[in-house]
C-alpha cells in the first residue's frame, strides 16, 4: 500500500490498512482480534481507541508499537512500513513496567541508554524529571513510589526519546479516580507542549472525551472499528459541561450501555 | 475457649517489638552474665586438673570475654545502641558461661569425657597457640584454593547460565546436562579429578569449580529465562538492541536468582574444599584435620574446625554483604 504519504513538514502520521490479526487463546480457540481494520492518524493528533474488552484495541496498539505482527495488512509511520519496535513509537503500559533495579532517574535515563545514548545526559534526565513532576523522587526505587508516580516516570522514560508517536495502553486504568484526572491533565499538557501524535487505548469514556481529537469506537468478535467520532468541544474541556455529557452519553449508547428510548418492558 | 482479648495483644506486641534487640532490659541477667563468665574462669583456675594442659590461652580468652562485656557495659552508659546490645545478649552469654563450666569440668577436671576424643576447650586453644605456624599456612592454602576455585566457578557458571537462559537453542541442548550435574555432589568426581590433573592443587580447584559452577549456572539460567516479558517489551519500545536486553534487562532482573545460586555454591564449596584437601593435599585446613587424626590428636582436629568456623563465617558474611549491595533495590520489596 502506498497511499500512505507523510504530510510535509510534520511527522508522526500513522496509517493502518486492512489489518487482520488472529490468535489462538488458552483453550485452543481461534480468536479474531482484528478484521480488516483501517486507521488514519494525522501528525500531532490525539486519538483514543475505546471499546469493550476483547475488541482488539490493545492488539492494534501493540501492532503499531511493533511488538506484534499482523497476518494481513500493513501499518505505516510517515510512509514507512512498521517492521518491529522502535523508540520512534514510545509505549506506556498499563502497569508502569519500570525496571525495578533502577531508580526513578535511572529508569528515565534507561530510555536514552536503550537506544544507545550512553553519554549520560544528566541535565536532560533532570528536565524530564521536572517535566513529569518527579522532582525529589529521583533516587527512589519504583516499588517505593505510588502507582501515579510510577506512571509519570514511565511517561518520562518514553518521552525522553522524543518519539514521533506516543502510544498509551490504558496507562491510567489501574489508578484511583483523582490521580487519574490529575494525570490526564499532565498528559494533555505534555501533548500540547510537544505536539506528539498520541494514540490512547482506554475503557474510560470520560477520559477519551476529555483528551481526544477523535474517538475510535471498536467492537469485539471480530475486532472492528465501529465508528470514528470527531470531538469538536473546545479546549480546555470541562468534565461537567453540557456538550461533554452529551458526547459521553452518545458514546455509551454506541457501546450499548445506555438506551435513550426505553423499550416497553413487557407486552400484554 | 479463648478470651475475647486473648492471644491477639501478645502477638501484636511481639510484632511491634520485633527489632533486632527485643529482649527486655534486665540488670539481674547482666549480673548473672558476668557472674557466669567469672565463675568459668574461677572454676578453671581453682578446680584441680587431671589431664595435661596449658590453660593460659583459655584463661586469656575468658579474661578477654569478661573485659569485652565490661567495656560494653561502660560504653552503654553513653550509647543507647550499646546498651540495647548488652542487655539483648546477656542471657545468651550467661548460657555460654554455664556451658563452658560444664565442658571444662566434664573434660580436663573430671574426665568423664575422656581424651583423646573429647579435649577441653583449654586443650584446643593450646593447640591453636602452639601450632599457629602450621595452622596459619593451612588457612592460607585453603583460602587460596577457595579463592581460585570460587572465582573460576562463579565466572564460568555465570557465563554458562547467561547463554543457557538467553538462547533457547543453547538451553534446549545444554540445560538438561546442567540439571543432572547440579544433583551430583562434586566430590563424586574425585577419582576422575585425580586422573585428569597432574597436581593435587589442580584437582582440588577443579572439584571446587565444579561445585560452584553448577548451582550458579542453574540459577542464572533460571533467572534469565524468568525475567518478565513486559520488561523486555518495555526496553524494545525504547529502542533496545539485543546487547541492552541481555546485559541491562535480563542480567539485572536475574540478579536475585543469581545470588541464590552463589550462596548455595558458597556452602557447597566449603564442603568440597574440606573433603578434597583430605586427599593428597600438602596443606590446608582439611589436610590438617586428616593429619591430626592420624596422630590421634583430636584437640588439633577441633582447632582446625574452630578456624574453619571463623573463616567460613567471614566468607559467607562477605557474600551476603555483596548481595545486599547488589540487590539494594529490593530493600523493602521482599520481607
Amino acid at each position: 500500500m502506498s497511499d500512505a504519504v507523510a504530510i510535509a513538514g510534520s511527522e508522526g502520521a500513522i496509517v493502518a490498512r486492512s489489518i487482520d490479526r488472529t490468535y489462538i487463546d488458552a483453550y485452543g480457540n481461534q480468536v479474531e482480534a482484528l478484521r480488516g481494520v483501517d486507521l488514519d492518524v494525522a501528525p500531532g493528533e490525539f486519538v483514543s481507541l475505546i471499546g469493550p474488552s476483547g475488541c482488539g484495541k490493545t492488539t492494534l496498539l501493540r501492532l503499531i508499537a511493533g511488538l506484534d505482527r499482523s497476518q494481513g495488512g500493513s501499518i505505516f509511520l510517515d510512509g514507512r512500513a512498521i517492521e518491529g519496535p522502535s523508540y520512534e513509537r514510545g509505549l506506556v503500559f498499563q502497569q508502569a513496567n519500570l525496571f525495578p533495579w533502577e531508580t526513578i532517574a535511572g529508569n528515565i535515563s534507561a530510555g536514552l541508554k536503550a537506544r544507545g545514548v550512553y553519554r549520560e545526559k544528566r541535565a536532560l534526565v533532570q528536565r524530564y524529571v521536572d517535566m513529569t513532576g518527579l522532582r525529589g523522587f529521583e533516587k527512589t526505587y519504583p516499588h517505593q513510589v505510588s502507582g501515579g508516580m510510577a506512571q509519570r516516570a514511565s511517561l518520562a522514560r518514553a518521552l525522553i526519546n522524543d518519539p514521533k508517536v506516543l502510544l498509551l495502553d490504558e496507562p491510567l486504568g489501574a489508578l484511583d479516580a483523582f490521580t487519574r484526572m490529575d494525570l490526564q491533565d499532565k498528559i494533555l499538557e505534555l501533548w500540547k507542549q510537544r505536539g506528539t501524535t498520541t494514540i490512547l487505548v482506554t475503557h474510560d469514556v470520560d477520559e477519551a472525551v476529555y483528551l481526544s481529537d477523535r474517538i475510535v469506537i471498536m467492537t469485539p468478535r471480530p475486532g472492528r472499528i465501529e465508528e470514528v467520532l470527531d470531538v469538536t468541544l473546545p479546549r480546555p474541556r470541562s468534565r461537567g459541561d453540557c456538550g461533554f455529557l452529551e458526547l459521553r452519553t452518545l458514546i455509551l449508547e454506541k457501546l450499548h450501555f445506555v438506551s435513550r428510548k426505553k423499550e416497553p418492558e413487557y407486552f400484554l | 475457649m479463648r478470651d475475647a482479648d486473648g492471644g491477639g495483644a501478645r502477638a501484636l506486641a511481639r510484632i511491634a517489638e520485633s527489632g533486632p534487640y527485643w529482649k527486655r532490659h534486665s540488670k539481674a541477667w547482666l549480673a548473672l552474665e558476668i557472674a557466669a563468665l567469672v565463675a568459668a574462669l574461677a572454676e578453671n583456675i581453682f578446680v584441680p586438673t587431671v589431664e595435661e594442659v596449658d590453660n593460659l590461652p583459655y584463661r586469656a580468652v575468658l579474661g578477654a570475654g569478661i573485659a569485652a562485656v565490661l567495656i560494653l557495659a561502660a560504653v552503654s552508659l553513653r550509647s543507647e545502641r550499646a546498651r540495647a546490645k548488652l542487655f539483648h545478649y546477656a542471657q545468651y552469654v550467661f548460657a555460654v558461661g554455664v556451658v563452658l563450666i560444664v565442658w571444662d569440668l566434664a573434660t580436663q577436671k573430671v574426665a568423664i569425657l575422656p581424651l583423646p576424643f573429647f579435649p577441653s576447650l583449654g586443650q584446643i586453644l593450646q593447640v591453636i597457640v602452639e601450632d599457629w605456624e602450621k595452622l596459619l599456612v593451612s588457612t592460607l592454602y585453603s583460602l587460596r584454593l577457595l579463592a581460585v576455585g570460587f572465582a573460576v566457578g562463579t565466572v564460568s557458571g555465570l557465563a554458562t547460565g547467561v547463554f543457557l537462559g538467553w538462547y533457547r537453542q543453547v538451553g534446549y541442548w545444554v540445560f538438561p546436562t546442567v540439571k543432572i550435574m547440579s544433583v551430583i555432589p562434586a566430590t563424586a568426581w574425585i577419582p576422575i579429578a585425580m586422573i585428569l590433573f597432574p597436581s593435587s592443587f589442580g584437582a582440588e580447584v577443579f572439584l571446587i569449580v565444579l561445585a560452584v559452577w553448577s548451582p550458579v549456572a542453574f540459577m542464572t539460567a533460571t533467572g534469565i529465562a524468568g525475567v518478565p516479558k513486559a520488561h523486555i517489551e518495555a526496553a524494545l519500545t525504547l529502542g533496545a538492541d539485543e546487547r541492552f536486553l541481555l546485559f541491562r534487562v535480563a542480567v539485572p532482573g536475574a540478579m536475585p536468582s543469581i545470588f541464590i545460586g552463589i550462596y548455595t555454591a558458597t556452602g557447597l564449596s566449603f564442603a568440597t574444599l574440606v573433603i578434597s584437601e583430605m586427599l593428597g593435599a600438602k596443606a590446608g585446613l582439611g589436610w590438617y584435620i586428616n593429619w591430626a587424626k592420624s596422630w590421634s590428636n583430636y584437640a588439633a582436629v577441633y582447632a582446625s574446625i574452630v578456624i574453619m568456623a571463623i573463616l567460613f563465617s567471614i566468607v559467607m558474611g562477605l557474600v551476603f554483604r555483596l548481595r545486599d549491595r547488589a540487590l539494594v533495590w529490593q530493600k523493602g520489596l521482599l520481607k
